[in-house]
């Protein structure tokens, strides 16, 4: 029988405004188990641990309950104060009555009994608990950052800067990521890719940086401290070491029908391509779908003209595997697809175009060198309408619910740009909201407001209409006069919501991240663990993780860096006790629990068994204790009961319902 | 019949098999019991007709286990079961011959109890080589005719087809004998409101006698320990709060064969209260194929059940036609 000691805390009054302590402590003293209950304004304190671990002494306990906050915040703390007082960590269980029972109820006299009942069920479990040792692993002192955006350079960058390898994998042909695309940035105005590109460089020719381009991450296993990567290198079709990077492949291509995705289909690119001028590496790649060729077995033009001989049309994808102690998942951003809001003409107008298309636009290097002009007849518009939150802030289910947060800011710059540039262009913007938080920010709105003379209207827009004449006709609502308006326009710009990269899914169940219900990835405590995946080892960084700005992104991109860079430095890490095991005697050897392992952490054996004195060689699991993480699936799985989680036995777990349903 | 004796006799003296596990002739002709036989002699007494409707698989668990190689004959729906075991790794396939066999449709001795025939003398129509249209009962008082499909089982009249699934050869035609909808009697139930339901299974539950007969006959129910008989649990030593509690017992047990049952109708086939305990099985099988599209356990003896597979590409949330 255990010796429990029940803690209950008042957090202040956080807990105590709700819930009779005092009451609890009374009740609690005669469960089963229970030989000391005391309560104490704040247990976490250095004065309410001392009460534990003098309690500990003085009453022989053998076991502890407290009643406070999540385990999220304080179990770890209450753990190590029982290892003071020289009980084993794994014999503390906390009763959440705060999150779970105080800040949630109004009636005392009901939340008491509920708080009560949380103490009853896991004074119900610490009668079961065993003492649980925790194993150790080793740090593999790499780390892999998938994406090479700003957030993901930022991220290698700083984690190499403190002396540890990185390697950077990045889908397209080139790092640079979103940013690389982007005209000019806010509030500032300076140009995105001349504050980029030195950091590109700087990536490129780190020592301790391994930059994997047109690459995908294909396979994760292990956990954190020791994680096993393939990465697939896919067929660059261009020998890396020989190339040059002289061009005259791009020029000479027969094939240069292929919508640019650097561009945003703006304008086309050869077959073999490097996506934009500062790319890094400065080595194309051959599109396979598109190389004549690859379709034919014709052309061969730029072998032909390729003077390093660098073309390798046999070049195959190569598998490379990799170890790592963490990994950052830096996968950014794309805008929403825009056929769901056809009211908007996007798909009927080339002169509807969306603020990434723009930005491609109003980009020296880009499709029209530059010049603002219609995509349609390559006129210079007289009057451009911008609409906001196309998507975003979006109650049904065709966008997004959640605030695209950064284009209120790029539509300002957008428009103050053309004012500049065209003072005689009117620019138009509908808008729900102008949201400025940021360092320099409202002053940017309001000068493209006050000095650049740009038309804001609150209010939405209900339909843009193509018209003969090949202008487009705006209809929306000013809400603030409250009238219908009826505008001409020559383009109209529409601020797509963003969401995630598409793959981010893929990637977070490969790494067994959560994600949210619109694909972020999720935080492990949205204010405290920001940067953190609640999978160990895994940490986020920048658009991935939600929509940001630059200048957050890279800050993010710090303060993952720095995570990473703690964990690195370790040597050793302390494995988490609470793994699967399976008891042989009741294994059945049917596999059902190594087919639902997410971390292929079951194998199948063929032992000997003695069964009772009846000695037989048996198929049965076995857990790899490294691999687990104490998921739980295979318990619930097993149907003879064989596999069971330590720390959260069926048993335990049954007797806490059967103390609550009491 | 005939030619499966022949065939067991040659395999038990060419030492192909070691013995064969099949059914027995009774005294009153129409309760075979399942027996192995070692000999040709004892090959004699060796029967197969419309009576033998147990399902075999499950007993091959522990006869492979033993020395020596095994011949069993099982008809198309054991086949289901046996790729069951196979796929939990439960048989080892090495030590077992299987001889699929024909099968057009088995009797339900319940349906046959309840014709209330008395002074038996002799049953014909249910042989095997039979038409298996008409059973014909010479009693003492006369003849009685029945239908043969009248006395089918329930099993029968939702047939998985006369395809055997694995079988090392196969004697004998089979006819699919399907004649209702399989999950009639599962949307009818769930059309019902929560009370009307909870009193349908009430009521029908209230019959058990915790004789465990069903959980002996299913060859999902095949773990080394049962967790209603292991002190591991609390299941097996917990009082009950109500005299249904007890009977819980068959919602864990419909849980704990889910996506495995192979709806051989064995639970109900064995129930001496005449329990319709399918019913459970069925429902999860509905809400299997529901959820994450078409699935018949023991189709292959290979084959990953929804609920026991896991690919990292699984759609999430899944919808109806398991797509994400």
């Amino acid at each position: 029988m255990q010796r429990i000691g029940v803690f209950v805390c008042h957090c202040g009054s956080n807990i105590a405004a709700t819930v009779d302590v005092k009451k609890v402590v009374e009740i609690i003293k005669n469960e089963p188990g229970v030989v000391h209950a005391e309560d104490y304004q704040y247990m976490c304190s250095e004065a309410g641990q001392a009460k534990i671990i003098e309690a500990v002494k003085e009453h022989k306990l053998t076991g502890i309950v407290v009643c406070s906050c999540s385990p999220r915040m304080h179990e770890t703390t209450f753990r190590n104060a029982a290892a003071r007082a020289g009980l084993n960590s794994y014999m503390v269980e906390i009763a959440n009555i705060r999150e779970q029972c105080s800040w949630i109820h109004k009636n005392i006299e009901e939340a008491t009994e509920k708080a009560v009942i949380l103490a009853r069920a896991a004074v119900a479990k610490v009668n079961l608990n065993t003492p649980l040792f925790p194993g150790e692993s080793r740090v593999t002192k790499r780390a892999l950052v998938i994406g090479g955006g700003i957030a993901g350079i930022q991220t290698a960058l700083d984690i190499a800067d403190a002396g540890y390898e990185v390697d950077i994998v990045e889908k397209t042909p080139s790092i640079g990521g979103r940013m690389s695309q982007i005209d000019k940035t806010f509030p500032t105005l300076d140009c995105s890719a001349c504050i980029l590109t030195p950091k590109m460089v700087d990536a490129a020719a780190h020592k301790n940086i391994s930059i994997y381009t047109y690459s995908e991450v294909e396979n994760v296993s292990g956990f954190v401290g020791d994680f096993t990567v393939d990465i697939r290198k896919k067929a660059r079709s261009v020998d890396m070491n020989k190339c040059t990077g002289c061009g005259v492949c791009q020029e000479k291509c027969p094939s240069k029908k292929t919508p640019s995705e650097f561009n945003r289909g703006l304008s086309n690119r050869s077959a073999i391509y490097t996506p934009f001028a500062q790319a890094i590496p400065n080595v194309p790649v051959i599109d396979r779908e598109a190389c004549i060729k690859f379709k034919t077995g014709k052309c061969g033009l730029c072998a032909k003209v390729c003077g390093a001989g660098a073309i390798d049309y046999e070049q195959e994808d190569e598998i490379v595997t990799r170890k790592y102690g963490a990994i950052v998942v830096a996968t950014g951003f794309d805008m929403i697809k825009l056929d769901r809001f056809d009211e908007y003409a996007y798909s009927q107008s080339p002169d509807v175009i969306t603020s990434f298309e723009l930005e491609r636009i109003m980009n020296a290097a880009g499709p029209t060198k530059g010049h603002l002009e219609r995509m349609s007849d390559h006129k210079a518009p007289k009057d451009v309408v911008f609409i906001q939150c196309v998507g975003s802030r979006c109650s049904d289910e065709r966008g997004k619910p959640y605030c695209s947060k950064v284009c209120c800011m790029y539509t300002a710059k957008h428009a103050m740009l053309i004012r500049d540039k065209y003072p005689d262009v009117n620019v138009t913007v509908f808008y729900i909201d102008v949201r400025t938080p940021g360092k320099n920010f409202d002053e940017f709105y309001r000068r493209a407001v006050e000095e650049y003379g740009v038309h804001y209207i609150k209010g939405q827009v209900g339909k843009v209409i193509p018209q003969a004449d090949g202008s487009l006709l705006v209809r929306g609502v000013d809400l603030i006069d409250n009238r219908q308006i009826l505008k001409k326009a020559d383009m109209v710009v529409l601020a797509a919501a963003i969401e995630p990269n598409k793959d981010v899914r893929k990637i977070a169940t490969m790494l067994t991240a959560s994600i949210d219900t619109n694909n972020f990835l999720t935080e492990a405590h949205p204010k405290l663990r920001p940067v953190e995946s609640p999978t160990a080892g895994i940490f986020l960084s920048g658009m991935s993780q939600g929509p940001k700005d630059i200048p957050e992104t890279v800050a993010q991109a710090g303060a993952a860096a720095v995570k990473v860079i703690g964990l690195l430095a370790k040597d050793k890490l302390l494995t988490n006790p609470c793994t699967a095991k399976s008891d042989e005697l009741l294994c059945n050897g049917c596999s059902q629990c190594a087919n639902v392992c997410p971390y292929g952490a079951i194998s199948y054996e063929e032992k000997l068994i003695n069964d009772h004195g009846i000695k037989e060689t048996r198929r049965v699991a076995c857990v790899n204790t490294a691999l687990c993480q104490g998921c739980g699936a295979c318990t619930v799985t097993c149907p003879s009961g064989a596999m069971d989680l330590q720390g959260f036995s069926n048993r335990q777990i049954i007797s806490e319902v059967d103390a609550i349903c009491r | 019949m005939l030619e499966m004796i022949k065939r067991a006799k040659e395999l038990l003296s060419d030492n192909s098999v070691d013995r064969v596990i099949g059914w027995k002739r009774d005294e009153s002709g129409f309760n075979p019991e399942i027996s192995v036989f070692r000999t040709a002699e004892e090959l004699e007494l060796f029967v197969y007709d419309g009576f033998c409707s147990a399902n075999m698989s499950k007993m091959l668990i522990n006869e492979t286990k033993k020395e020596g190689k095994v011949l069993a004959f099982l008809k198309p729906c054991d086949t289901y079961s046996m790729n069951q075991l196979l796929c939990e790794h439960r048989i080892d396939r090495e030590k077992l011959y299987i001889i699929g066999v024909g099968c057009k449709g088995k009797l339900d001795q319940r349906k046959f109890a309840s014709l209330k025939i008395k002074g038996i003398l002799s049953v014909s129509g249910a042989g095997f080589d039979d038409k298996n249209e008409i059973v014909a009962f010479k009693t003492v008082y006369g003849e009685r005719k029945v239908p043969y499909k009248e006395l089918m089982l329930e099993r029968c009249a939702v047939c998985k087809g006369k395809e055997h699934r694995i079988f090392d050869e196969i004697i004998g035609e089979s006819e699919e004998t399907a004649f209702e909808e399989r999950f009639a009697q599962i949307e009818s139930i769930e059309r019902m409101s929560p009370e009307e339901r909870y009193k349908f299974f009430r009521s029908e539950l209230s019959k058990c006698i915790r004789c465990n007969a069903c959980r002996n006959a299913c060859p999902a129910c095949s773990c080394r320990k049962c967790v209603f008989d292991s002190n591991n649990f609390d299941s097996s030593q917990k009082a009950n709060v109500d005299s249904f509690e007890e009977k819980m017992f068959h919602i864990i047990r419909s849980f704990h064969v889910s996506g495995r049952c192979t709806d051989c109708g064995e639970c109900s086939r064995v129930c001496p209260q005449g329990i319709p305990l399918h019913l459970f099985n069925r429902k999860f099988i509905k809400d299997i194929n529901d959820f994450y599209g078409e699935y018949q356990a023991g189709e292959t003896s290979d084959a990953r059940g929804p609920l026991v597979s896991f690919e990292t590409d699984d759609p999430e949330p899944y919808d109806n036609k398991g797509r994400a």
